[in-house]
């Protein structure tokens, strides 16, 4: 019954390992980026309060799928920016982390204003009130507070960013999803891949909601 | 919050001269790294031959770019979404209701099937629906994509509209369950007459949202099965106008955008209206399911940080954790 778990063909665990590889450095860039993002929205300087908002505007509302496939058909087939990539499996896997990280900073950016916004006025006022500048402000008072409010949200950024690595399948990266779709169309116990392929997500994506909703009340700031 | 008054941000003072001069010198100098980037951009595309008119100008001058390729893709792609939703809502509405029931047989069957779906890439239901139709069913080849696609958004939507559902009913002030039982209602009459008429009303916005987490992922469809979608257009286009891929992925790009902001306006329109309403009980889902998929207790009516007294907002304009504005990755 089991026998097209042919494991010298289909590389399970590999595809599964690709997935892990794209979702961690997806989430660390955006995670980054989308900090800085946030940062600029709130930040006094108006050009930069602009930047962040058409960016955030912008990268939303384009399907996910169009940013994977523009950044290898736009940026590498066209342009030739690779980078740094040797050959085209590496070029996609690391194009695809850019494509990544370029749509899931606009949700975590709007995640961690929200934060900020759960900060009482009195933290800022009283910031403000020591000299300290903005960005001491920012950096020293608010959004230490702002990120411990955000991390059950953050969670569900990053189980989604976990769930939408499978749209590099478009694009060719050997991640799960590809694998599935190869399995699927020679096999023929459809129910069984299907439902080890899902068994394999909800493994990724069930702990990291339970460890994130442990580690969130945990840091909760207690008002 | 007169501190807020005075000042555009209670994150920094009032400029001095000094805080002028820096934030002059920061803006120039973000100004600049930002020309310098765009200008790279520019010399990038224009090396590779990505800027000349012949490339652009099919958009404006041949109509029937737009007859026989963008506008065909965005039908196919609004209906997608249009299947989708209105398969998949009257389906979420028996799961969100069943997982409210009093009886654990249909809350714990419900609740599984709610859990599995959301814990799955859309794009894995997807494949499954495809090959399950080649092998089970005689859908025609050319019309697998589209019964492919809507499958997967239906299976994935309905399981996230259960809880928006959810939401909408726990939004309900408590007094409107306990006046309908009263007034001596069953269980069933007091879910059909009282709560559910109005949780409709409170997950509109919510609703709305979601449609363009939904016209997002047709996309899938065009990358992966072949959908003749809006997506799938640029390529077709880039076929037969002299690959003018950058160019024709920037329309198609604008039109998602425009598309997908109007929708993500009409939402936001939709719950101040609902929320300053004077018919009804005000209650609405917040527009932002993503943050629904937490909570295991659901949301109680948002305490709204902007109206309570003692914490302002720090930014008025920005998002409030009650998620006013935004959608799922």
């Amino acid at each position: 019954m089991f026998e097209f778990l042919d494991f010298e063909r289909y590389d399970l665990l590999g595809a599964f390992w690709t997935t892990v590889q794209l979702t961690f450095w997806s989430a660390i860039g955006s995670l980054i980026w989308g900090t800085v993002l946030a940062a600029m929205r709130v930040s006094p300087v108006p050009v930069m309060r602009a930047f962040g908002t058409v960016y955030v505007h912008l990268f939303r509302n384009i399907p996910l799928t169009l940013v994977i496939i523009a950044c290898a058909q736009g940026l590498y087939m066209a342009l030739r920016f690779s980078l740094g990539g040797d050959r085209p499996p590496e070029i996609y896997f690391r194009l695809a982390i850019l494509g990544f990280i370029a749509y899931t900073a606009t949700f975590v950016c709007e995640a961690l204003r929200s934060g900020i916004n759960t900060v009482p006025l009195g933290q800022a006022e009283a910031a403000r009130a020591l000299g300290l500048r903005f960005d001491q402000v920012l950096t020293l008072v608010v959004l230490p507070q702002a990120f411990r409010s955000v991390v059950a949200p953050l969670a569900n950024v990053l189980i989604a960013l976990t769930k939408n690595t499978t749209v590099a399948a478009a694009i060719g990266v050997a991640e799960a999803a590809l694998l599935m779709k190869e399995m699927i169309e020679n096999e023929a116990q459809l129910f069984l891949i299907a439902g080890i392929f899902a068994f394999g997500f909800i493994l990724l994506t069930l702990p990291t909601g339970l460890l994130l909703g442990w580690v969130s009340k945990r840091v909760a700031v207690k008002r | 919050m007169s501190a807020s008054s005075n000042s555009p941000s209670v994150l920094y003072d009032a400029p001095g001269p000094r805080a002028r001069v820096r934030n002059a010198v920061m803006a120039i100098v973000f100004g600049a790294l930002l020309v310098v980037l765009i200008g790279w951009v520019v010399m990038l595309l224009d090396d590779a031959g990505h800027l000349t008119a012949a490339k652009w100008s099919p958009f404006v001058t041949d109509s029937r770019v737009w007859t026989t390729y963008l506008l065909p893709g965005l039908m196919t792609t609004l209906k997608a979404a249009f299947f989708a939703i209105v398969i998949a809502l009257p389906l979420g509405a028996i799961l969100g209701v069943a997982r409210l029931s009093d009886h654990w047989w249909i809350r714990a069957p419900a609740g599984a099937i709610v859990e599995f779906f959301r814990a799955i890439p859309v794009l894995l239901l997807m494949l499954f629906a495809n090959e399950a139709y080649a092998m089970f069913t005689d859908v025609a080849r050319e019309n697998r994509p589209l019964y492919a696609v809507v499958t997967g958004l239906v299976l994935y939507n309905a399981s996230v509209l259960a809880e928006v559902v959810r939401a909408g009913i726990l939004s309900l002030p408590r007094g409107q369950s306990d006046a309908a039982q009263a007034i001596g209602m069953r269980k069933n009459q007091t879910m059909r007459f009282v709560l559910l008429p109005q949780a409709v009303t409170a997950m509109l916005p919510a609703l709305v949202t979601q449609l363009v987490v939904i016209v997002k992922d047709t996309a899938l469809g065009g990358a992966v099965f072949g959908l003749y979608d809006l997506l799938r257009q640029t390529t077709l286009i880039s076929a037969n106008y002299g690959a003018n891929i950058i160019a024709s992925m920037t329309v198609v790009a604008l039109i998602y955008i425009v598309l997908n902001f109007l929708l993500t306006s009409f939402a936001s329109w939709l719950e101040g209206r609902i929320r300053r309403g004077k018919r009804g009980t005000g209650a609405v889902v917040a527009t932002d399911p993503g943050e629904l998929l937490e909570l295991e207790t659901p949301p109680k009516p948002a305490p709204d940080i902007r109206t309570s007294g003692t914490a302002g907002p720090i930014d008025p304009s920005g998002p409030t954790l009650s998620g006013e504005a935004g959608n799922q990755p």
